[in-house]
């Protein structure tokens, strides 16, 4: 029997540590039940401390926006928190401005709740749901652009056009724990039953790859949202829109919901870039939607055309298209220009550097940038 | 048995002639990845010191009182990883919930120091020399404040490296190496003077 002492020996020394962790987990980590109040208490949660505040909040049901899923990675998940739960952790400073430090805003996924605390966050939260959706059709737009449709399964989604969703992936093939990926809404805001997203194929993406290799109709998937800033405002300003690849989705919801809400007079120019033809997707939809919108222009260009493939529209990149079309068909002559962008950072930075030069002021370029 | 040395003469040696990263170059990584800051230096060396001190104290009593008798000293290794890793994970527990302030400063390089090989080395050469308990304390609190001596000293140092014409290929770890070979000639220069073996 004794060669059982070795094994015996070692698993009793690594059982009594792991024994003492628990302990002194189950004592330190024991705050007993504090109170969260959110947006000076209009809303107050009773919870049990010691954990995480994205994770105390979700368990809540209240979604603040994360794209890691609380491993500090994304910096999304930042709140105002208004008690004093000390100095900012070096995990929350590369992610968080000066003024934002001074102002005491915080990643939840990084911050404890051990006391009673207060926090603020954006009234549109408390809308925020996570749906148990099913997928119930997957249709390829382009040869690496799919249109995922979801129904809620009689859950109703409450949103703007513009918004975002994100979608919980699960763990597959070498992914282990669940990510969380954001994307904009293609769907309507008048069908509340469904949400449309488009999913661009991006390789070594671990959404996409998802997506596209591994996700069948039928299967059963979880969505969480809405989220965003990035909306159309009221009135009568001209709408410049500009997006590349799957940025399609939040102007696809947009023009649909003006059509549908009967905002047909409002001037919208539409620039959406592809690279030749094969990445050109919804032409169809638009064409027919110009003619149903008297003062819409979707002018889509290609910067890469090849011989042949029977393009007669504009060419070059998307943020020369938008210069030429500003210096020389579109007047701003009594009227405000508002530019709504979706796509790439660098697209995005680009677009916003033309917009400048072309007078058009940083407070009235609109868009959610995703990291 | 060993022969008996003083405690006191175990603690100023692995202080200074016997300091376990110059003579023994242990710990180098977190060493040379965090010297170039004074302040985190600061806050390392102390983490270090205590980890360091717990952890050779609990670890010579687990060898003395378990792997000893039962014969199992070939296992050390594991058992003192696993020792100093539950270690390490409680103690930044207890200083989360006693004092915010010392974790800021302290506990958030606790998690760095479970795999540093000083740690692990001091629990060897406990070993291998055979201290006595107060031997062995005196041992570990004095190789924390050796660690931390130097982990101050190369921070001053690369302070004034910084403005110093380094030339091209030696800028970076290069001259932190050559200087820390300076540092150790220094102080092993000494080591005649004490005698901890």
């Amino acid at each position: 029997m004794s060669y059982l002492i070795a094994p015996l020996a070692i698993g009793a020394i690594s059982g009594v540590m792991a024994a003492l962790i628990a302990i002194v987990d189950l004592i330190t980590n024991n705050y007993g039940e504090v109170n969260i109040a959110i947006n000076g208490g209009k809303k107050n949660l009773a919870v049990k401390g010691g954990s995480p505040l994205l994770l105390t909040l979700s368990s809540e049901k209240l979604f603040l926006p994360s794209a890691c899923g609380g491993r500090g990675s994304c910096g999304a998940c930042k709140c105002k928190v208004l008690t004093d739960i000390g100095p900012h952790l070096p995990t929350e400073t590369p992610y968080l401005t000066p003024e934002e430090q001074k102002d005491n805003v915080r990643l939840a996924c990084q911050i404890k709740v051990k006391a009673d605390i207060g926090i603020d966050i954006p009234e549109d939260l408390f809308n925020v749901k996570q749906f148990h959706a099913t997928v119930l059709s997957i249709k390829d737009v382009t040869y690496d652009i799919k249109e995922v449709l979801y129904d809620l399964n009689g859950e109703t989604v409450e949103f703007e056009s513009g918004k975002y969703v994100q979608l919980v992936i699960p763990p597959y093939d070498k992914i282990k724990g669940s990510t969380q990926r954001a994307y904009s809404m293609s769907s309507r805001p008048s069908n509340k039953t469904q949400i449309e997203v488009l999913v661009r194929l991006v390789p070594g993406g671990i959404a996409t790859t998802y997506v596209h290799e591994h996700l069948k109709v039928g299967e059963k998937m979880d969505l969480i949202g809405p989220f965003g800033e990035f909306k159309r405002t009221p009135g009568h300003s001209v709408m410049l829109c500009i997006a590349g690849g799957s940025g399609m989705a939040p102007f696809k919801s947009m023009l649909y919901d003006m059509l549908e809400t009967g905002e047909k007079d409002r001037e919208v120019w539409y620039f959406f870039g592809a690279r030749s033809t094969r990445d050109m997707f919804y032409l169809e939809d638009m064409r027919d939607l110009e003619t149903k919108l008297p003062n819409f222009h979707f002018v889509p260009a290609l910067s890469e055309p090849e011989e042949g493939d029977g393009w007669d529209g504009p060419t070059g990149l998307i943020t020369d298209v938008l210069d030429t079309y500003l210096k020389q068909h579109i007047s701003a002559e009594g009227k405000t220009l508002e530019g709504y962008l979706c796509g790439s950072p660098g697209m995005i930075d680009a677009c916003n550097r033309v917009m400048n030069e072309n007078g058009i002021t940083q407070d009235n370029i609109y868009y959610d940038k995703f990291a | 048995m060993a022969p008996q040395i003083h405690p006191l003469v175990i603690l100023f040696a692995s202080v200074f002639t016997s300091n376990i990263l110059l003579t023994n170059f242990l710990g180098m990584c977190s060493f040379i990845a965090i010297s170039k800051d004074m302040k985190s230096s600061n806050g390392l060396g102390l983490a270090v010191t205590v980890v360091l001190t717990i952890t050779v104290a609990i670890n010579w009593a687990v060898m003395r009182y378990i792997l000893v008798p039962l014969d199992l000293m070939v296992y050390r290794y594991i058992v003192f990883i696993v020792v100093i890793a539950a270690t390490v994970q409680m103690l930044e527990m207890i200083i989360d919930r006693v004092s915010p302030a010392l974790y800021m400063s302290l506990g958030i390089f606790l998690p760095l120091i479970t795999v540093n090989c000083a740690i692990l080395g001091a629990a060897l050469f406990m070993q291998i020399r055979n201290y006595n308990f107060i031997q062995t304390l005196t041992f570990g609190f004095g190789s924390g404040l050796g660690w931390w001596l130097a982990i101050l000293a190369l921070a001053a140092i690369q302070k004034k490296v910084t403005r110093a014409p380094v030339p091209a290929g030696l800028q970076g770890p290069g001259i932190t190496l050559i200087t820390i070979g300076f540092m150790a000639l220094a102080f092993v220069g000494f080591s005649g003077m004490l005698n901890v073996q």
